[in-house]
């Protein structure tokens, strides 16, 4: 009986991430969001399906009861999660609700079933957020002066990443971290939120030459300074950030061109200063050949995936712990591996449906700062996305940044949130100014 | 989700300005995913599988749980490895011809060696019907895993491990149209039933290193066998050989460098083919003080010396440190095939069958296709040219001269075949202070109308090449084409 139902879990989850997936993208058959109900309903559906199952295959093959009370109190938080929303913020959009869920879920399952403490502690930390957040979209309506405090965002953002890298300890080759009252961030998670607020707010009145050229030093400070504390993950985040709200800002395709350019010029540069990033070229271009030394992560990771292949092994039937950091940066190797790489692909077309539903929503704007700012949080999400993505798969080098929402991380997935809700709380406050006539 | 935009972008002039630039940069990431999303895609389809056989992959054991290990089968489908599983569930690896694939098949019961290693991915795998395994999956019983075809001739490993007897050494014999490997053996072996057992016994004996395969990880001085390289050098440094004359009286001194002729033999007065039919020291040693070193060293590296090989086997790489700069000492005594240079029986084969396939090397493999328990194809090993070692001319040339090695020179053992005809090089390697003590060469390869096979032989301390390796490689001929009739 046991057998059965672990065998069965396997593929019952991958039905029910695909059903997910499928609606995720039949909701834009619907012009308006009132007719996309039903659909909303039917994906918290399936999550709740996936979940259980999920839940009962890892208290099957953990044999842990914690296990149990775990779901339970996750369910509690996504039911009240979706629950207040409901109530609190009726015109919120519920796809990127559910996105926001489901990821959450997704991370939890697969923190579980790597480490119970690691998935507890991720868990408090959700919570606790989530609990934050409820605040976001009403205090984002209410407050209003965001595009006059450019300078104050910009100076808080230089001054902490210096902060860092002036007194972060260096561990594994880079500096990211920082210790306030026993607790530890990552401050360059945080700063990319303030970052995009700095640089939408330097340019959405103004784009003469001399005002791009300002917002063009304060973000290359910023990526200098991640550079130099060698987090070269967060500055090319930033990096893309800065070039797609410049172009929406100008409309001059030339800056969208400069922004490749000088990406490429110093991607080649990095390669040669920074031999660390010459040990990540050399791990990309074959793994397999340097399995002991700088590619032994990747090929572990690609191991986990092609041994996990479509189907995935199973829950708790696979062998994700053998990648070094695989609860962060190399967390969707785990979940192809044992979850599968059909899942895998439905997770990735989740965060792409977010990604289009995101910059919807900047497209809906006719207030130049919400359109730039929500364009930078976009960008900055998408791109993390394929980053994490494409060097656990080896289509592009590692580049050490995590996967939103998912990877282990109290930073990440505080930030995470914190991206989801500002997005849904420009939302909100547009549909609020139009609610005469919805989208 | 696009025609939505499409609809916004149409009604543009009411909408805010910035959104035409917004749906650039969306459809650049919308392209970023999918490439994300072609690629995890093609990966899992066409990498993955091959990647993950890779001994570094521990997942592998995890397979064994849920999958009965497949049979290794020889080319005409002799079970060369079986699990036997008796009724208490428990299996037992078995090796029916016992020593004879010690090295060839390997072993997996401790550690794993050979095919063994290099198919482990393969033969843990179920491809049968998917109704049947997910109904194991679900009954808590075991996938009968895939079964292996390898390459290997069962009558003719028999062959040549008669032929090579008690003497260390090794044989190995490809197909020098296709590269399927036909023989391999190294001794001394063991018996993989019982390695387990007796492994602390095995490992410990370091003289006989029986564990070592020495077909692809034994490095030998190739000795006389090396003048294929030299002569190929000399060829690509003269369009016109025929000019060449040399006269031998046993040794050659230049700038105080002595060299001698194998047991300070006379040759007398010889041209370029004779020198080489009758591995003349003396008249190589002369030919390396008129040859170029850069090019000579480019002529080493182009046959791969100092360069990774395709070898299914764990290998290791041949050595050869003449440089552009080497002193000229170094570089006669290369010539020769002495010195520091160093060459496994594996690729001194690997470079007899580019020649006889006039040029162009063909990947070397062992495993011919997998098939499901019930027979089922799974994949199959097409045969695929790895690259031009050398033009057609140089090989029809050396072609001629091997042949000439057989039919006038040290080679003459495998002169009176029957219905085949014969050509290679022989060699006689010193490899101690000991000049009386040789490694025993041959490499060569033999053909009805044209080259069919390529066979390397080296016994180790066997002395003289042509009376000691060119019979055992006689054998394996015999056996090949005796029975193709």
């Amino acid at each position: 009986m046991e057998t059965i139902i672990i065998a069965l879990s396997k593929y019952l989850i991958i039905l029910f991430m695909l059903a997910y997936t499928f609606e995720c993208f039949s909701v834009f058959r619907h012009k308006h969001e009132e007719g996309r109900k039903r659909i909303y309903i039917r994906q918290n559906i399936w999550m709740f399906f996936m979940q259980s199952v999920a839940y009962l295959a890892l208290l099957l093959t953990e044999r842990d009861l914690s296990i149990l009370l775990f779901y339970f109190l996750q369910l509690l938080i996504m039911v009240a999660v979706i629950v207040l929303y409901h109530i609190l913020y009726p015109r919120a959009n519920r796809l990127i609700l559910n996105n926001m869920c489901m990821l959450l879920s997704v991370g939890f399952i697969i923190l579980t079933r790597l480490s119970r403490e690691r998935a507890l502690r991720q868990f408090s930390i959700c919570a606790f957020t989530l609990a934050l957040c409820m605040f976001v979209p009403y205090f984002f309506r209410r407050f209003r002066y965001f595009d006059k405090m450019a300078w104050v965002f910009a100076g808080f953002g230089i001054a902490s990443l210096s902060l860092v890298l002036v007194f972060s300890r260096v561990i594994n080759g880079s500096k990211l971290n920082i210790s306030l009252f026993g607790i530890t961030f990552q401050p360059s998670e945080f700063i990319k939120i303030t970052f995009a607020f700095a640089i939408a707010g330097l340019l959405y009145s103004a784009v003469s030459l001399k005002q791009v050229l300002i917002s063009g030093c304060v973000a290359g400070l910023h990526v200098l300074i991640l550079v130099l504390s060698k987090d070269l993950g967060s500055a090319v985040l930033y990096f893309v950030a800065y070039f797609a709200i410049l172009y929406v800002a100008t409309r001059k395709l030339y800056y969208y061109l400069l922004g490749f350019a000088g990406g490429f010029v110093a991607s080649v540069a990095g390669y040669f200063l920074f031999s660390h990033v010459r040990t990540r070229v050399t791990a990309w271009r074959d793994p397999i050949a340097t399995i002991e030394t700088a590619g032994y992560q990747v090929s572990q990771s690609l191991f986990a995936i092609g041994t996990g292949s479509w189907f995935g092994t199973g829950l708790s039937q696979g062998l994700p712990r053998s990648i070094p950091v695989v609860e962060a940066d190399f967390i969707f190797a785990a979940i192809c591996e044992e979850l599968g790489v059909i899942f895998g692909l439905c997770l990735i077309l989740i965060c792409a449906s977010c990604f289009v539903m995101f910059m919807n929503v900047a497209m809906r704007f006719h207030d130049p700062f919400y359109k730039l700012l929500a364009v930078g949080l976009s960008t900055m999400y998408a791109f993390q996305v394929f980053l994490t993505i494409g060097g656990v798969t080896k289509l592009i080098p590692l580049t050490g940044v995590t996967l939103p929402l998912i990877s282990y991380g109290g930073s990440s997935v505080m930030v995470s949130l914190i991206l989801f809700s500002l997005i849904q709380g420009m939302y909100i406050s547009y549909r609020d100014e139009n609610h005469t006539h919805p989208a | 989700m696009l025609k939505l935009f499409h609809r916004e972008k149409n009604k543009r002039e009411r909408m805010p300005q910035g959104n035409r630039e917004i749906l650039v940069i969306t459809y650049v990431f919308i392209a970023a995913f999918l490439s994300l999303i072609f690629y995890l895609l093609y990966f899992t389809q066409f990498v993955g599988h091959d990647l993950i056989n890779n001994p570094y992959n521990k997942r592998q054991d995890l397979y064994a749980k849920r999958v009965t290990r497949g049979d290794i089968l020889s080319r005409d489908g002799e079970i060369l490895a079986t699990t036997l599983t008796d009724e208490n569930g428990m299996e037992v690896r078995t090796y029916p011809y016992g020593n004879l694939f010690a090295h060839a098949v390997g072993f997996s019961t401790h550690g794993r060696t050979g095919v063994e290693s290099f198919e482990n991915f393969n033969l843990l795998t179920s491809d049968v019907y998917i109704g049947e395994r997910i109904a194991n999956d679900f009954a808590g019983e075991k996938s009968p895993g895939n079964k292996v075809v390898t390459t290997f001739d069962l009558y003719m490993q028999q062959v040549a491990d008669v032929s090579l007897g008690d003497r260390r050494g090794a044989v190995i014999a490809t197909d020098v149209k296709t590269g399927e490997i036909l023989v391999l053996l190294s001794k001394p072996d063991f018996d993989p039933n019982t390695i387990r057992l007796r492994w602390d016994e095995i490992n410990a004996d370091s003289d006989r290193s029986a564990l070592l395969n020495r077909v692809s990880m034994g490095l030998y001085p190739p000795g006389s066998t090396f003048k294929v390289v030299t002569a190929l050098a000399y060829m690509k440094e003269h369009a016109d050989t025929d000019d060449y004359s040399f006269d031998c009286n046993g040794s050659f001194t230049y700038q105080g460098n002595r060299i001698n002729c194998f047991h300070g033999q006379h040759h007398g007065t010889v041209d370029f083919h004779t020198s080489f039919a009758k591995s003349c020291n003396s008249s190589f040693a002369n030919i390396a003080t008129t040859l170029n070193k850069r090019s000579f060293t480019t002529v080493c590296n182009d046959l791969l010396f100092n360069n990774r090989l395709p070898c299914p086997y764990s290998y290791k790489q041949s050595v050869v440190t003449m440089n552009a700069g080497s002193n000229i000492a170094d570089v006669m005594q290369t010539a020769i095939g002495q010195g520091k240079t160093q060459i496994t029986p594996f690729h001194m084969n690997l470079i007899t069958q580019a020649i006889a396939n006039n040029g162009v090397m063909m990947r070397p493999y062992a495993v011919s296709g997998i098939y499901t328990a019930y027979d089922d194809p799974v994949e199959e090993t097409g045969q695929e040219e790895f690259t031009r070692l050398l033009q057609v001319k140089y090989a029809k040339k050396m072609q001629e001269m091997m042949e000439e090695v057989v039919t006038e020179g040290t080679g003459s053992k495998v002169r009176d075949t029957y219905g085949y005809k014969a050509a290679g090089k022989t060699g006689s390697a010193e490899y101690s202070a000991d000049k009386g003590r040789s490694h025993a060469w041959f490499t060569g390869f033999a053909g009805v109308d044209e080259p069919e096979i390529a066979v390397t032989v080296l016994v180790e301390d066997g002395g003289s090449g042509g009376e000691v390796a060119v019979p055992i490689a006689k054998n394996v001929f015999d056996a090949y084409f005796g029975s193709r009739q």
